[in-house]
């Protein structure tokens, strides 16, 4: 009969309008100020005098449909099926009653997910694939993420700490979850340089790519055995994946040597002292699965110490400048290697070019 | 129904209060036997401390080049139902508002046709659908247009641009982040399903200089809101704070980075001629403050990840850029094309545009997309004396 109905593309998402509750709609671009009522919960006024509560809750970010539903159903009776979520994997619910706040809190308890992550607190982990759904991960991302989140868990529900502390973790450089700027950054490494499959490079990658793929230049091409392939020069590799990202044949996954790294003291928010990126504390812990011990441990110490040195709202990064990075390491125990110091382009800019040391 | 495989590792991660993975993955693995092979093949990745996942391959849907990453098991054999498993990205509403029926259509589609595990949500901000067969990618993109939804990008285009909330809900927004991220979704659409650039290319809007989307990290084009009046204040509110107990001395004025803030114990005084417009104040002392009315917001440029080159954060290209009406929006996007014409022709392959400035050098990237040069584009002027010299007219005219 009619031919089969037109392929739609190209419609782009959906129009923001038709998710913003009356109360948003109403009060949009007009809103006075707000308050946090109280951990996980805050209130926004509006110039007309109106208020929108808003009700934090943790997400998981891996969420199966079921949850959604549960999560939906929770929204339906409470926010009038208003909700978010934040860039950091947060569900928010938009409600105009406040006596709904309580039953709603009582509703996200029963099904598991504790509310908080608002002001002086840590907030969820933004986080990546991991082993749950990616090739080059060298380690696993929600489990490191929930082991963590269990053990610094008391903060995310009260707000007791000097200023805002921003987790991040990715699994490898890639860092889909750009963690390069955050209070402090679990990064998943590689320490091997790859283990390229001579035989196959020629038949499954352009060579002049894989070359051209490496920061370092640590890849030359060679002819072995009559083929066409290449071949890297060891000393030269920091283990950055980037040729396994264009080539299969250069796989990096190991076992025994891929772990993880920690980094501090990066922030994005430009509020007192400027942007910075995050520098490197511990160079490698091991992957030690389902808990990862000695991340959760290192970074809980880290956090502890800031919480118990910093001044109101200084972020880790901006008491680490006022302390100094030596004092830092003193304080948390944490040793001085060689990988400490930068050697890729302009790390002459981060070496102490004064005599502002502290004792 | 089949049994869940074991997985004593995994089982660990359902205790405590974090909202556990592990249990999401069981509760789809009940009515998915993908789920099943999901948890079966994690448990191994966790004993064994490796992943089984092969290198992507390349997957899609009709007529779009990105927004579909192919993924396969490394063990296939014992792991069949997740031999295919690709991830979607959906393109998520601005604000990542929903409403309970949006997100149950999503949810029912993806019962259907997918494994029932979603990302809310991935790292670009994209709804991810995480894990179906080649065969159900079509399905779900027909189901997914006829409840209004669309794929977002991958691979060498435009991702998936992404905002804060902006108006909806922040006093501190200085320009219409949802709009503008809409917007500009809207209009790149090609750019975002069919990959034509040297390397992706991220968007990402934030209402005011406290970047709440990380935008000055984490995208190639950060749109940050800002003002150039002057900080709205009232005085009594000040008042308030003080009395209860906030040490304004110590805690505001003492971080303050444009060191243009006087506090007698009763006024409040700022030289906003040397205010920096940090938000720290603001911050502080959200029902005294305000940011001025004069809004608008600074275009900032090449932020990104290390790879290939070495992490960047975005710098400054227009100090101040109103975005309240069409005129203004369309004076954006002159920008943007502009810079996509320049980087598209000269770009390297792989080759984000922070690291292509880098490359050729910010004053001749400023002269291909015409922009006269400003000093608010430098920390500081530079500090060597090999200059290349404008030698003039004369050369010029080897053109
Ligand atoms: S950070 Fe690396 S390993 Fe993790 S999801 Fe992204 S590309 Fe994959
Ligand atoms: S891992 Fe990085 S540094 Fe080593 S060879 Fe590959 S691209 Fe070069
Ligand atoms: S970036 Fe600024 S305007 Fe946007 S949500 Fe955050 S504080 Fe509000
Ligand atoms: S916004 Fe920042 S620079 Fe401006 S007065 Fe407030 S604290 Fe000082």
């Amino acid at each position: 009969m009619a031919e089969a109905t037109k392929r739609v593309t190209d419609i782009g998402p959906p129009h923001y309008e038709k998710f913003l509750p009356e109360i948003i709609k109403k009060n949009y671009g007009t809103w006075k100020y707000h308050e946090v009522l109280k951990p996980g919960v805050m209130v926004h006024v509006g110039e007309s005098g109106d208020k929108l509560f808003t009700v934090r809750a943790a997400g998981a970010r891996l969420m199966s449909i079921y949850r959604i539903r549960e999560i939906a159903d929770l929204a339906d009776k409470y926010s009038g099926g208003h909700l978010r979520f934040t860039s950091r994997h947060n569900i928010e619910f938009l409600l105009t009653d406040s006596a709904n706040i309580e039953p709603l809190i009582a509703g996200l308890k029963e099904i598991g997910h504790p509310i908080g992550g608002i002001g002086n607190s840590i907030s969820s982990i933004v986080h990546t694939q991991g082993w749950i759904h990616c090739h080059s991960a060298a380690t696993d991302a929600s489990g490191v993420v929930k082991a963590v989140m269990d053990e610094v868990f008391p903060h995310f529900e009260k707000m007791d700490l000097p200023g805002k502390l921003r987790i991040a973790l990715a699994c490898c450089l890639n860092m889909c979850g750009a963690v390069h700027c955050s209070d402090i950054a679990i990064l998943g490494v590689h320490t091997r340089p790859p283990k390229t499959d001579f035989a196959t490079v020629n038949k499954v990658c352009e060579i002049p790519n894989v070359v051209a793929s490496c920061p370092t230049a640590a890849i030359r091409p060679v002819t072995a055995d009559g083929n066409r392939t290449v071949e890297v020069i060891e000393e030269q590799c920091m283990f950055c994946a980037n040729c396994f990202t264009v080539c299969p044949a250069m796989p990096m996954n190991d076992p025994d040597t891929d772990g993880i790294s920690i980094w501090v003291g990066g922030k994005v928010s430009n509020a007192r002292t400027e942007p910075q990126f995050s520098k490197l504390a511990i160079p490698f812990l091991p992957n030690n699965p389902p808990r990862w011990p000695e991340v959760t441990s290192a970074v809980s110490n880290l956090v502890e110490l800031w919480a118990a040195n910093a001044r109101p709202f200084e972020r880790m990064g901006e008491w680490i400048d006022r302390i100094t990075w030596p004092r830092f390491f003193k304080m948390a125990g944490l040793e001085f290697h060689p990988e400490h110091i930068d050697d890729f382009k302009h790390a002459g800019l981060t070496y102490k070019r004064s005599m502002h040391l502290v004792r | 129904m089949a049994e869940l495989p074991a997985t004593p590792l995994l089982d660990d991660l359902e205790k405590g209060p974090w909202p556990s993975f592990v249990t999401e993955i069981k509760n789809a693995a009940l009515h998915k036997d993908s789920c099943k092979d999901l948890l079966g093949q994690l448990e191994r990745s966790y004993r064994e401390k490796i992943g089984h996942w092969k290198h992507g391959g390349i997957v899609g849907v009709l007529g779009y080049g990105g927004g579909v990453i192919g993924r396969y098991s490394d063990l296939p054999k014992e792991f069949p139902g997740i031999a295919h498993f690709h991830t979607l990205r959906i393109n998520q509403p601005s604000g990542w508002f929903y409403t309970s029926k949006a997100l149950r259509d999503i949810c029912d589609l993806w019962e259907e046709h997918g494994s029932g595990l979603t990302n809310m949500h991935g790292s670009t901000g994209d709804i991810i659908l995480l894990g179906t067969t080649t065969d159900e990618l079509e399905p779900t993109f027909k189901a997914l247009t006829d409840v209004g939804f669309d794929i977002g990008g991958s691979g060498s285009d435009v991702r998936t641009p992404s905002c804060c909330v902006g108006p909806a809900r922040c006093e501190w927004a200085c320009y219409d982040t949802l709009k503008v991220c809409y917007q500009l979704t809207m209009d790149y659409q090609d750019e975002i399903h069919r990959p034509m650039f040297p390397y992706k290319f991220k968007f990402k809007m934030s209402g005011c200089p406290n970047d709440c989307v990380a935008s000055i990290a984490r995208s190639d084009m950060s749109i940050i809101g800002t003002w150039r009046d002057d900080i709205q204040q009232d005085d009594a509110a000040v008042k308030e704070y003080a009395d209860k107990g906030l040490n304004i001395q110590r805690d505001v004025v003492g971080n303050c980075p444009g060191q243009c803030m006087e506090w007698d114990g009763e006024k409040l005084t700022i030289d906003n001629d040397l205010c920096r417009r940090c938000m720290h104040c603001i911050n502080a002392m959200p029902k005294a403050l305000a940011p001025g009315k004069d809004r608008g917001a600074t275009i900032l440029l090449g932020s990104k990840a290390p790879i290939v080159e070495g992490a960047l954060l975005s710098s400054v290209l227009i100090p101040f850029l109103k975005i309240d009406n069409e005129e203004d929006f369309k004076d954006l996007q002159a920008l943007v094309e502009e810079i996509w014409e320049v980087w598209g022709e000269e770009g390297k392959n792989r080759e984000r545009v922070g690291e292509f400035i880098q490359r050729v050098g910010m004053a001749n990237f400023l002269e291909a997309i015409g922009l006269e040069p400003v000093a608010e584009m430098v920390a500081h002027p530079r500090e060597n004396p090999y200059v290349f010299y404008n030698q003039g007219d004369d050369e010029e005219e080897d053109k």
